[in-house]
């Protein structure tokens, strides 16, 4: 691939999407530039999971440009291929293959070979199965490779998925509420993960908890009704008297 | 010769005093059995008195003439109307129609006659019936008039026609005068009949306008305007077939309806798919049965009391399933189907052990017959009534789903359950009553699908893959939705029928459903929103 | 793909597939030495009725497998799978019918008797090449394949998924069923195709012909649960399992969720082809009942009692909800056997989700749970992968 300059990762610009006459999304943009670490905030109802629908290719915007690396369309492309282009995506409700085992989850995910004859026809190679381990490792998760992912803990779910994610190698990472339903620790812990990995990929992590977010330390988005109320630092944002109302007022 | 003078003698006095005899008696009875006993050439005289007597049972008694169904007893001689019964003729007195007896058909001896009698009660009938006091019966002799016309009659139907107040009547009529009429050999007749005939609806005229249209040897001008007059004819024959279609069609769409709106119920606020949904119509058809061997003297108020039964039963075995099975699957919905069809089995079986026939359901009468519209549509109450009742059925449960309680709940339910849920609606509550008001009017459709279709063990079957194909079609939860889905798919499986035959048509529209269900996935009117998605 | 593997899979791996594999290869020598060596008034005997119900019975245990493999491994209920176990028949059907000659009551060489007595005058163009078997053969395959590749393709596609596609596959197979009626299809109509004499050049009655019929069906079904076999333990199995469990997020990892689907439908129906084939030279006749939707939900209870999402489960499934059928509906009991079948719908889906294999597992589990313990240590990676 011709590497040249990628100026954003991702940019939405204008974006509108209504269900029977209810904007989720209303003119929202946004610009995501390579190795960035977003933090995405927002009360119910702002279109956060909505966006990220529209970004993964679950739900076609009414209107509005969906770009990745510049020059793709979004809008264009379905689930399956915006994942294999690079866009890797985390659900808010941990969502593992419950009947698989962990590794064979981490082998699910891994990069390449999504093809119907390929996957009938897939050994593991050397290379790949250094690289779960390496995930196992990350994730924390060797002692229990065996083990039916239902059989998992709500945090290992998390973990585990995290890893999916990782495993698939992506260069933008959406992740949706990691620390739900966390203790402090395994917030701490994932914030932690999240930043190492932000290191060499693109991260957007939508949040509700505001220790997480203070964490993360980074550039913060507030969306509200489906646009976007401010921008910047979490010391900023959360200072701006719109933020304040929206987040108080109610 | 001595011997054959005296018997003329005796027969000329003989007849003589028959004559008298004939002038004196002048009451019903005696007049009727006169004409019974005389020969040929008298019966056309006694005939005409009998009409003069102007007594309204001298119609029947003429008419069963006709039909050869009036007999003399042999042994008291007395007159009566015979009707065929398997164990001989069934005889019925002739003053006031009271059925006396059967009896073996030796006793009886049946009375004849020839064309000129033939030709005489003909006439006589004609024109008693045109000149009825009941319009029906005139409407009604004028339509016989239509179907065989009688040249011997023209006189009898213009005069009817210059009497005639009502003016459909008076149309029939008109009608039945132009089909002698263009038989006849005045040119100006003629062409004022193929005038009237050109403006009716009936095939008897278009089939004398096309014969006279090909009649290469009669007058041209004649075989022209008959020409034009079948074009119209046929034209607005066009259109009723059209209407009538549209009626066949509204009224397999409402047969559809009423098996699909229980559906559209259950499935669209449950999510459930009931197998055995077409065994609540079943039940519901099976209730209307046991309701009339019940009070076998009120059938013509049987359906009407079967509604509520109906609705009673299938309701109730609909609440019986849900506590019992459906509640332990939710959130597998086929898991739900398998299990329904389990109970659908189950039901049919249940019903095959107590009478592995169909069952025969009485038609009342206000139900059987028709309305005849013109002469080329008819439009048969039971259908009639089956389109009014499954629009009722669909107003009253649209009614129940806005202005209820438990109407707003259901509606909670199907739009987001978890929400309901967490805002206190009993779910689970709701979910049993949904259901049971989904088998109920399963139930109701039930009863008025005995009315039209046969009555078995395996008559659900026949209607759970149309109804689950209307809800499909017209989108899960939404009751206009299925409407026009019912309506669309029942006129345009009427529209094929005479092209494709009823099979392939059904063919068709099932492969159409396959292939639309592509195009949209959720159907015709799906619900839109953000917890629609699985 | 060297064979090695597979077997050693097999071998190896599966006790429940070593265990499938030594029952049917005695069933395979048993049967045949049992009926034609052993003299007919000996205990022993396997009179030949019996061969042929077994044979039976294997089929629908092929056609079970088939339906395993979509609903039990990929979470896709058909409703209508008895119509491409039909689409085999009528190809096999058809290449048997041609195989009459002049044989028939109307002693037409190249018409079958019913489209003489329904006065047609020449062979519809969809009957020609019927009279080659390796023709006939390929349509076996090629007909259900092909309906299965298109249905699929639309469906899926369209993600039409759950109970949507439960009750289009339905209307498919009633549809094709109401076609099949017609006589003007040229299929033989009500009556179907049957009267047939030989299949290449062999007796369809004699002892020898029935014989070798079982024996190839035995072949094909452990061919066919070879085949399943490997599919759901390839990683393309785990992705059908993926999509079962949560096919939404197996799309975010980057997977055509259509094409899986539609592989594995197309090989279903191909299975359920072949199995159909199978049947009717065996059974003698394949009439447009077999498309009833009544049949082909019956394949789901075998598949559910045996247990889906086990292969063997299907097999046990089919076989003892047959020769329950058989038993009770030819006994006193038979007025009782819908309501059996009703009872079995209900009781399996509510209490044993897991069917028959279920239960054997529970017990087996509880005795294992402590060598299982102490083997949690062994590194699981091998079991993964098809090596």
């Amino acid at each position: 691939m011709v590497e040249t300059k990628v100026q954003s990762i991702l940019y939405l610009n204008g974006v509108t999407k209504s269900f029977d006459g209810f904007k989720a999304i209303n003119n929202l943009s946004l610009d995501i530039r390579p190795g960035e670490l977003r933090a995405i905030i927002g009360p119910n109802g702002a279109g956060k999971s909505t966006m990220m629908d529209i970004i993964t290719g679950k739900t076609k915007p009414d209107e509005g440009e969906v770009k990745f690396r510049d020059v793709i369309d979004l809008t264009k492309h379905d689930e399956a291929e915006i994942a294999n282009m690079g866009i890797g995506r985390k659900f808010q409700k941990p969502t593992v293959i419950e009947s698989l085992s962990v590794w064979e989850n981490l082998e699910l995910a891994l990069a390449g070979h999504r093809n119907v004859f390929q996957t009938l026809f897939f050994k593991l190679d050397k290379a790949q199965i250094e690289r779960i381990e390496e995930i196992l490792l990350l994730i924390g998760l060797q002692e229990r490779r065996a083990e039916q992912a239902r059989n998992l803990s709500h945090g290992q779910k998390q973990w585990l998925e995290i890893g999916m994610l990782i495993i698939q190698d992506p260069e933008l990472l959406l992740v949706d509420e990691p620390a739900a339903g966390m203790t402090d620790y395994e917030t701490m812990e994932t914030a932690k993960l999240l930043k190492s990995i932000s290191e060499n990929h693109s991260v957007i992590v939508v949040e509700h908890d505001m220790d997480f977010i203070r964490a993360l330390d980074t550039k913060v988005t507030v969306l509200h009704e489906g646009s976007v109320l401010a921008e910047g630092t979490l010391d900023v944002v959360s200072s701006n008297p719109r933020v304040i109302e929206v987040y108080l007022g109610r | 010769m001595n011997y054959t003078i005296k018997k003329i003698v005796l027969i000329a006095i003989g007849l003589l005093l028959s004559w008298i005899s004939v002038g004196w008696s002048a009451d019903f009875e005696s007049l009727t059995k006169e004409v019974a006993q005389s020969s040929y050439a008298q019966k056309n005289k006694l005939i005409d008195q009998l009409v003069a007597l102007e007594d309204p049972r001298s119609l029947t008694v003429l008419k069963a003439m006709l039909d050869g169904k009036l007999y003399l007893q042999k042994s008291d001689q007395t007159v009566v109307i015979g009707e065929d019964h398997p164990d001989g003729v069934q005889i019925k007195n002739i003053s006031d129609e009271q059925v006396i007896d059967v009896v073996g058909a030796r006793s009886l001896e049946k009375v004849k006659i020839n064309n000129s009698v033939r030709g005489k009660l003909r006439t006589v009938i004609a024109s008693l019936q045109l000149s009825a006091k009941d319009a029906s019966l005139r409407r009604q002799s004028a339509r016989d008039l239509i179907k065989s016309p009688d040249a011997e009659l023209r006189d009898i139907i213009a005069a009817a026609v210059e009497r005639e107040e009502s003016s459909s009547v008076k149309k029939e009529m008109e009608l039945a005068l132009a089909l002698v009429d263009v038989e006849s050999e005045n040119a100006d007749r003629r062409k004022q009949a193929i005038k009237v005939m050109s403006a009716s609806y009936s095939p008897e005229a278009l089939a004398v306008l096309e014969r006279l249209s090909a009649d290469k040897e009669g007058a041209a001008d004649i075989a022209k305007l008959a020409a034009e007059g079948a074009d119209k004819v046929r034209h607005r024959m066009g259109i009723m077939k059209f209407i009538e279609n549209l009626f066949f069609g509204a009224s397999l769409g409402s047969v559809l309806l009423l098996a699909a709106i229980g559906l559209a119920i259950t499935f669209g606020v449950m999510g459930v798919i009931n197998m055995a949904h077409g065994e609540m119509i079943m039940l519901g058809a099976y209730t209307t049965f046991a309701v009339q061997q019940i009070f076998p003297n009120w059938i013509e108020a049987s359906i009407i009391i079967a509604i509520p039964m109906a609705f009673l039963v299938s309701g109730s075995v609909g609440v019986l399933i849900e506590r019992t099975v459906i509640r332990h699957l939710y959130g597998r919905p086929l898991e739900t189907l398998l299990a329904t069809f389990g109970i659908s089995l189950f039901l049919q079986q249940l019903v095959r052990t107590y009478n592995s026939n169909n069952v025969p359901v009485v038609t009342p009468d206000w139900m059987s017959g028709f309305y005849q519209v013109n002469g080329a549509l008819s439009l048969t109450y039971n259908r009639l009534y089956i389109i009014v009742f499954s629009l009722l059925v669909l107003g009253l449960l649209a009614l129940l789903l806005r202005k209820t309680l438990l109407g707003l709940q259901m509606r909670a339910v199907t739009q987001n359950r978890a929400m309901a849920n967490s805002m206190g609606i009993r779910s689970s509550w709701v979910d049993a009553l949904t259901f049971g008001l989904g088998s109920g009017i399963a139930g109701i459709a039930g009863v008025a699908l005995s009315q039209i279709t046969n009555v078995g063990p395996n008559m659900g079957q026949g209607f759970i893959i149309d109804s689950f194909m209307v809800v499909v079609f017209g989108g899960v939860g939404n009751l206009l939705g299925t409407f026009f889905a019912a309506m669309g798919l029942g006129v345009v499986n009427k529209f094929l029928e005479p092209y494709a035959g009823a099979v392939l048509g059904k063919i068709f529209v099932l492969v159409f459903i396959i292939l639309f269900i592509q195009w949209r996935p959720r159907g015709l009117f799906a619900l839109k929103g953000r917890f629609v998605e699985d | 793909m060297s064979r090695k593997p597979i077997l050693q899979l097999l071998l190896t791996n599966d006790k429940a597939s070593r265990w499938l594999f030594i029952v049917m290869g005695v069933l395979g020598v048993l049967v045949p030495i049992l009926n034609l060596a052993v003299p007919a008034d000996s205990a022993f005997h396997v009179p030949t009725y019996m061969v042929t119900l077994i044979g039976k019975y294997l089929c629908f245990a092929m056609l079970a497998l088939a339906l395993d493999l979509i609903w039990g491994y990929c979470g896709i209920l058909s409703l209508g799978h008895g119509a491409f176990f039909a689409l085999g028949g009528y190809a096999m059907g058809m290449y048997l019918m041609r195989q009459i000659g002049d044989r028939g009551v109307y002693g037409n060489p190249v018409l079958p008797d019913f489209m003489v007595f329904l006065n047609w005058q020449e062979l519809p163009w969809y009957w020609y090449g019927f009279d080659n078997f390796g023709f006939a053969l390929l349509m076996v395959f090629l007909a259900p394949g092909l309906l299965a590749f298109l249905f699929g393709w639309l469906a899926f596609r369209s993600r039409v998924t759950g109970v949507y596609l439960s009750i289009i596959t339905q209307a498919l197979t009633y549809a094709l069923m109401l076609a099949f009626f017609r006589n003007d299809m040229g299929f033989g109509g009500n009556n179907g195709l049957t009267d047939f004499k030989d299949i290449l050049g062999f007796d369809l009655q004699a002892d020898s012909t029935r014989v070798s019929l079982f024996v190839i069906t035995l072949l094909c079904l452990a061919g066919a649960y070879i085949l399943c076999q490997y599919i759901t333990r390839s990683k393309a199995g785990r992705v059908l399992i993926s999509i079962r469990d949560a096919e939404s997020r197996t799309r975010f990892i980057g997977y055509k969720v259509e094409h899986y689907k539609l592989f594995v439908f197309v090989v279903s129906s191909l299975i359920a082809g072949l199995a159909g084939a199978l049947y009717v030279p065996q059974i003698g006749i394949i009439n447009p009942s077999e498309f009833n939707p009544l049949n082909s939900i019956e394949i789901v209870i075998w598949v559910a009692i045996g247990g889906r999402g086990t292969l063997y489960g299907a097999i046990i499934g089919a076989i003892l909800v047959n020769y329950a059928k058989t038993t009770f509906t030819s006994g006193v009991f038979a007025e009782y056997w819908l309501f059996i079948l009703g009872a079995l719908f209900v009781i399996t889906t509510i209490y044993l989700p897991r069917g028959v294999v279920g239960i054997l597992d529970g017990y087996r589990q509880k005795v294992a749970r402590k060598k299982a313990d102490q083997a949690a240590a062994t590194p699981v990676p091998q079991t993964a992968g098809g090596k």
